[in-house]
């Protein structure tokens, strides 16, 4: 038993390493930090340049493999070099990752509970009018990006804020929290209410997406042959589909919200974006135009690992949930 | 692994009271009607009977008779889009028209039920024991403690092994035969009046199917409640019932009580299904009966006209018989109710009723009189073994053990013959054909086909000799691609083997013929025709090329009776016609006593006992053969009331877990009246097969075989 | 419990209202012809097709066109859309990216579910090294983050031609797709008509051209129109941030960028108008998907089920 997990683990670490090495290789040859300098105004001087290029294991006139070697062999002592503005990239990833958590937790949770809710309650009243209303909204969220999402939903904020006017406005759209905030209430409140719009862009589609899937699941268990039985024994209808239903019903369900919510903390680029939030999303897009191979290249790393979590996760929950399923 | 399966008899109550009193459920001119795209189905039309206690009703009918749809209308538990008209009391309560709350209340205190699949019937989630308690707790009010304590002693009357071990297992940890008895422990909770049977062993192998009607038979002594049994099976019926209603396109064209039915049927229908089930304990002149099979199909049940729903496919249909649909009526004064129109000149004899279906001739064949040790052998198994690695874990696969799907077994099938290859699930049977069909060498062992050693084949040989060997499969529908027209299918043996375009249609038209289609057939897709029609096209595929050996995976299984005995019959008309040879694989010991030359019953991977036909089921030698054929019910209700049962105790061992020495011994019934010393015989020394002293063709695998006759 | 199904005499009648040689495909169009939402969808669609490739005839501006004297104009006749604070015209440059929008999406679309297929048939029906090479990159590639990797690589097509995207968009969006292409192919590999093939003597490809293929079609055909939709929207996502198509260039995800920095102002039609096209052809393509799915597959719940 315990050499297959380790043979699972290994497999997964080497799945792990060699989608890394290709983000960084991709990087490293893709990216022109040197350009950078080069177009900066007034220009950097050569040796600073040269000085800084070499801090951060980017200097052009290395071969590629050499840098990655060094940057593999720094990972390996836990160091991940350097960001762009020279700060170190685990520090940097310390902060970060804990704004995408603040961004994203509370949204990954809403979304589990509400799409199984909304998923079941549409299959057992399959076809009624509540069913076609949800059915049809979905298809609207699914068509809506979230670069479509985010923008319009500061686009009805302004509106909003408008409409009820007042010195502050009523909904935030920028940021975490007010600097201006006080109390532990004041700043409690100004947190939720910058996270109200952010958290609706991300659970919106979440929701849609899983409760399309409990529903097509709850349909198949309302058809199954146990469910019968169940109500054979003289179990009413609801207290079968409850007790029964749902139950099996959110066993293959849970794999895919363990996946998605998992990779949800990878980080959220657009609404990071659009809600000016400095996560990982954020990072990943501004070391990109900065041509930052190291801070690309952890991000890689860590939602690699997120993915694997997820499988691993999702494994273990569906072993518990389903006593077929034995570890 | 012993099983109690008799109670003790304070809890018997006295059987077969008299059918007199007010009825315990009484069913009036049940209507059941679905709206579909096509149309209203109208799935039942007018079922009527009485139920009192402690009776059992047979329903028997074929696939879309109605006979399930009219149960799960006495349990409300149709779906939504059907429409229920008539009535149904409850010792005369209408239940029709009771809401989802009332009824909840009967179903599974008044009326409880069994279903088909066991498999899929449990919730997987939940613990045998917890579901059992539930069933307890819904409609009594009892204590944790209490309520497991019933559900204990519950799995215990049903016959499950060690029940406080068993008690936590999950559903998929039991056996189907196991599964079937928690059903029937869920089922007999609360005492019911009514255990509602669907089907209930259609879904398991016939020792275990002996096991389960024997523990029902149980449960309604013990609760004396009335059973309505649904089947195909006329020999379940046979030894089980009472009472007979044979179902028809929804509707009962003849009921009465059991030996009525079976000894003077008066429907033109029943007369066809008894006729067409091939039998056990009948064999004819030359050592088969001919079986009579009705021609076509069942109507669709969308717009069926006033007429006769059997006239097309009736042997005496007249006139009246398309101008009026007939009513359930008796034949005769002291006669049992039927719909026919012509009912009066069956009872009457004017219709003799062996002659109402033309018997069919069974050809002959020039091979037939050539003694077979002098007709050369077309394929010749020796040693062939294949064991799989068994695998667990969906999360971490690892192999924990090996399966021994067939471990080493020796057969050989000469020119003109058919072999009967006949187990249980699990006994390697379908493992073997496939390895033959690779025409590679085996894992261990050979494999000849004409005297030539599949091992020692080039690609192109290989490619030759297929043409010479074919299979026909058990699901006609899977074996045909949905997506290709059926002359293309089988089209497809002859354009792999260089057949130019032309040639293949004309022998695609000829092949068609052949099987009792025509040749406009060919461009229909497989979806257009029947289950049997199916089949057929699967046999014209398999014959494209001619071969010489064609291979037969249980290809009759799937087929209602009716239309069984019409394949069979084309398949025994095709190899007198074609000199053909057949490996017949089935699981069904009635069809293979009809078909078969020679038997070959495997047990675990092994063959236990072989021989010509006649030897084999007259007098079997091996336990387990024994054991097989006194388990199959036979469809003659005095033969099955003075039987009696040989009841294997436990499940189908799994060919992972052999046992030790004869691999028959922890279920062997022999075994069990042997002293110590033969015991340890048993227990160490693998048997090996030898020839019944003073037999030529018969063998058999037990250190202690001895024939008895058991049919 | 099975509603009996129109049963036929021995002598074949087709099923009802199904004449004999149009089969599939007839039965296909009639059941998808039923469904609302999916005529909606196919006829939205090809208005949106005739509106991006017809569309540019109504205005006279081009996308790269700058009309200095009306900057951030509302919509008027001659600036259907408005204009932006440069002056480009709205409408022309929404048009023009729906154009490269539509295209990407079909030829993305086309090459991720083609090779998807190859590979998933190939790797379940020859099984052995085939299937774990196959398996391990399909892993891979679900490990690597695709967003991630295509933000990454963005600087290799910075300045060649923008329908370099399509092979880069197809390579991280096969796996899915693949992977349920191979459970299907591990089924029907089982089933008695391959068997059968193979038993006869038919060559493998030949198996997969004829028998394989064939099975796993409805999915193919959901799959690829599903990966249209999946396609245009990771198009215009890597454009509105700036890695995918670039000025001059235009696409609807640079159009919606534009637009969205106004999202918050009184020009806010400059957002909604080309965020809106994008949601349409999403949306019908989706329809389109859906009801192809359940004509195909009338068992199907709707659910998409992986």
């Amino acid at each position: 038993m315990g050499a297959f997990i380790v043979r699972r683990l290994l497999n997964y670490v080497v799945l792990v390493f060699v989608a890394t090495s290709l983000a960084y290789l991709g990087a490293a040859t893709a990216f022109h930090p040197k350009d950078m300098y080069l177009q900066k105004n007034p220009p950097t001087p050569a040796v600073v340049m040269y000085h800084e290029l070499n801090e951060r294991n980017d200097n052009p006139d290395k071969p590629v493999l050499e840098r990655y070697a060094h940057w593999v062999d720094g990972v390996a002592h836990g160091d991940f070099g350097q960001t762009w503005q020279l700060d170190s990239v685990s520090k940097h990833f310390s902060i970060s990752v804990w704004v995408t958590v603040r961004l994203v937790t509370v949204a990954a949770v809403i979304s589990a509970v509400a799409g199984i809710l909304i998923g079941s309650f549409q299959a057992v009243r399959q076809y009624k009018f509540s069913d076609h209303a949800i059915t049809f909204g979905s298809y609207i969220i699914f068509a809506m990006p979230v670069f479509v999402l985010a923008p319009l939903l500061k686009l009805v904020a302004v509106q909003v804020n408008k409409a009820v006017g007042g010195n502050t406005p009523l909904l935030q759209y920028q940021g975490e929290i007010d600097p201006d905030a006080t109390g532990f209430w004041g700043q409690l409140f100004s947190r939720a209410d910058h996270l109200l719009l952010p958290t609706i862009s991300l659970s919106l589609g979440l929701i849609a997406f899983y409760s399309r899937y409990q529903r097509g699941q709850m349909l198949d268990v309302l058809g199954s042959d146990f469910l019968r039985t169940a109500r054979a024994k003289g179990l009413s209808k609801t207290r079968a589909i409850l007790k029964h239903g749902v139950r099996t019903a959110v066993i293959p369900v849970m794999t895919l919200v363990t996946y998605s919510t998992i990779l949800t903390f990878a980080g959220a680029i657009i609404t990071e974006r659009v809600f000016g939030w400095n996560g990982l999303g954020s990072w990943f897009t501004d070391a990109t135009n900065h041509s930052d191979v190291n801070s690309v290249a952890v991000i890689t790393l860590f939602s690699a690992v997120l993915v694997l979590i997820a499988g691993m996760l999702s494994d273990i929950i569906t072993a518990v949930l389903d006593p077929r399923v034995r570890l | 692994m012993s099983q109690n399966l008799l109670l003790t008899d304070a809890a018997g109550r006295p059987k077969n009271p008299a059918p007199t009193g007010t009825p315990l459920l009484s069913v009036q001119d049940l209507h059941v009607t679905f709206s579909s795209e096509a149309g209203d189905v109208r799935a039942v039309r007018g079922v009527s009977y009485d139920l009192h206690p402690g009776e059992v009703l047979g329903i028997v009918g074929e696939s879309g008779s109605g006979k399930s749809v009219s149960a799960m209308a006495i349990l409300g538990l149709l779906p939504d889009n059907a429409r229920i008209t008539g009535s149904i009391k409850l010792e005369g309560r209408e239940l029709l028209g009771l809401g989802d709350k009332q009824m909840s209340k009967i179903r599974g205190k008044d009326i409880a039920m069994v279903f088909q699949d066991p498999l899929s019937a449990l919730t997987p989630v939940f613990t045998v024991g917890d579901q059992i308690v539930e069933a307890l707790s819904v409609h009594q009010k009892l204590s944790r403690d209490a309520a497991r304590k019933r559900a204990l002693e519950l799995l215990d009357v049903v016959g499950i092994p060690d029940p406080e071990r068993r008690f936590k297992n999950f559903p998929h940890e039991f056996s189907g035969g196991m599964r079937q008895r928690v059903m029937i422990a869920m089922a007999i909770a609360n005492d019911p009046k009514v255990i509602l049977c669907d089907e209930p062993t259609t879904a398991l192998d016939v020792t275990i199917q002996a096991q389960i009607l024997e523990a029902l038979k149980n449960a309604q002594e013990l609760t004396g409640a009335a059973i309505l049994m649904i089947t195909h099976d006329l020999g379940v019926v046979a030894g089980f019932a009472d009472k007979v209603s044979v179902m028809y396109a929804g509707r009962p064209v003849e009921q009465g009580a059991v030996d009525e039915i079976y000894y003077r049927p008066r429907m033109p229908y029943t007369i066809g299904l008894l006729g067409s089930i091939p039998r056990l304990d009948v064999s004819g002149e030359h050592g088969r009966r001919p079986l009579t099979p009705i021609e076509g199909n069942p109507p669709s049940m969308v717009d069926l006209p006033d007429a006769c729903p059997f006239a097309d496919r009736c042997p005496i249909v007249t006139d009246i018989c398309r101008d009026a649909e007939p009513e359930l009526l008796p034949a005769g004064p002291d006669s049992h109710p039927s719909a026919c129109h012509r009912r009066a000149d069956l009872e009457s004899g004017t219709i003799p009723i062996d002659q109402v279906y033309p018997v069919p001739q069974i050809p002959e064949t020039h091979l037939d009189t050539v003694p077979r040790a002098q007709r050369s052998p077309v394929l010749e198994i020796k040693g062939l073994q294949k064991h799989f690695p068994l695998m667990r874990g969906a999360v971490f696969k690892r192999r924990v053990g090996t399966v021994k799907a067939v471990d080493g077994i020796d057969f050989e099938i000469r020119e003109g013959e058919t072999l009967g290859l006949v187990g249980e699930s699990g006994c390697g049977k379908t493992t073997t054909l496939l390895e033959i069909l690779e025409l590679v060498a085996p894992q261990a062992g050979s494999i000849a086909v004409f005297g030539r050693q599949a091992a020692k084949l080039s690609g192109r040989e290989r490619m030759e000799m297929r043409k010479d060997i074919q299979i026909v499969f058990q699901d006609p529908m899977a074996s045909l691609d949905p997506r290709m027209p059926v002359g293309e299918a089988i089209a497809e043996p002859l354009r792999t083997h260089g057949w130019s375009q032309d040639k293949a249609y004309e022998r695609v038209a000829e092949l068609l013929e052949l099987v009792g289609l025509e040749p406009y057939h060919a461009s229909r897709f497989p979806r257009e025709f029947s289950g049997g029609q199916r089949q057929r096209i699967c046999v014209a595929r398999a014959l494209a090329l001619n071969p010489k050996v064609v291979i037969l995976d249980e290809p009759v299984s799937a087929l209602d009776v009716s239309i069984q005995a019409g394949v069979i019959n084309l398949l025994d008309e095709l190899r007198a016609k074609l000199g053909l040879s057949y490996l017949f694989v089935a699981h069904d010991l009635s069809v293979v006593r009809h078909i078969a030359d020679r038997v070959a019953v495997m047990y675990l991977g092994r063959i236990v006992e072989i021989g010509d036909v006649a030897s084999v089921f007259e007098l079997p030698s091996h336990p387990y053969t024994q054991a097989l054929l006194s388990a199959i019910p036979l469809p003659d209700p005095r033969k099955e009331r003075e039987r009696s049962r040989i009841l294997l105790p436990g499940d189908l061992p799994s060919p992972a877990n052999v046992p030790s020495g004869c691999r028959f011994r922890d279920r062997c019934f022999k075994y069990a009246s042997l002293n110590a010393a033969e015991q340890m015989k048993c227990r160490d020394e693998d048997p090996v097969i030898v020839t019944r002293p003073g037999k030529e063709d018969h063998a058999a695998a037990c250190h202690f075989a001895d024939a008895l006759e058991v049919v | 419990m099975t509603a009996p199904t129109a049963a036929d005499t021995e002598s074949v009648q087709p099923l009802a209202a199904v004449p004999a040689r149009s089969g599939r495909a007839g039965l296909v169009w009639r059941r998808f012809r039923r469904n609302k939402f999916a005529m909606v969808g196919l006829v939205g669609l090809v208005l949106l097709f005739l509106f991006a490739f017809l569309g540019p005839l109504l205005t006279h501006w081009s996308p790269t066109d700058i009309d200095l004297v009306n900057t951030q104009s509302g919509p008027t006749g001659d600036h259907l859309f408005g204009t932006d604070d440069v002056g480009h015209d709205m409408f022309a440059q929404t048009v023009n990216g729906m154009q490269k929008s539509l295209i990407i999406g079909l030829l993305v679309a086309l090459l991720s579910t083609g090779s998807a297929g190859l590979l998933g048939t190939a790797a379940a029906y020859f099984g052995g090294w085939w299937e774990k090479v196959i398996v391990w990159l399909t892993d891979l590639f679900l490990v690597v983050p695709s967003l991630l990797m295509l933000i990454i690589l963005s600087p290799y097509f910075q300045g060649t031609s923008w329908l370099v995207l399509v092979p880069m968009i197809a390579l991280f969006s096969w796996m899915i797709t693949s992977r349920v292409v191979r459970g299907m192919t591990l089924t029907i590999r089982e089933r008695e008509f391959v068997r059968a093939a193979r038993y006869m003597g038919v060559p493998a490809w030949t198996i997969i051209a004829r028998h394989i293929i064939p099975n796993i079609s409805s999915i193919l055909i959901v799959d690829f129109t599903l990966n249209v939709g999946a396609a245009i929207v990771t198009e215009s996502f890597l454009s509105f941030l700036g890695f995918g198509i670039r000025t001059p260039n235009v696409s609807l995800g640079t159009v919606i960028n534009d637009g969205a920095q106004f999202a918050s102002t009184d020009q806010w039609y400059l957002f909604v108008f080309p965020a809106s096209v994008l949601v349409l052809i999403i949306l019908c393509v989706n329809f389109i998907g859906d009801g192809l799915r359940d004509a195909l597959d009338p068992n199907s719940t709707g659910a998409s089920a992986r």
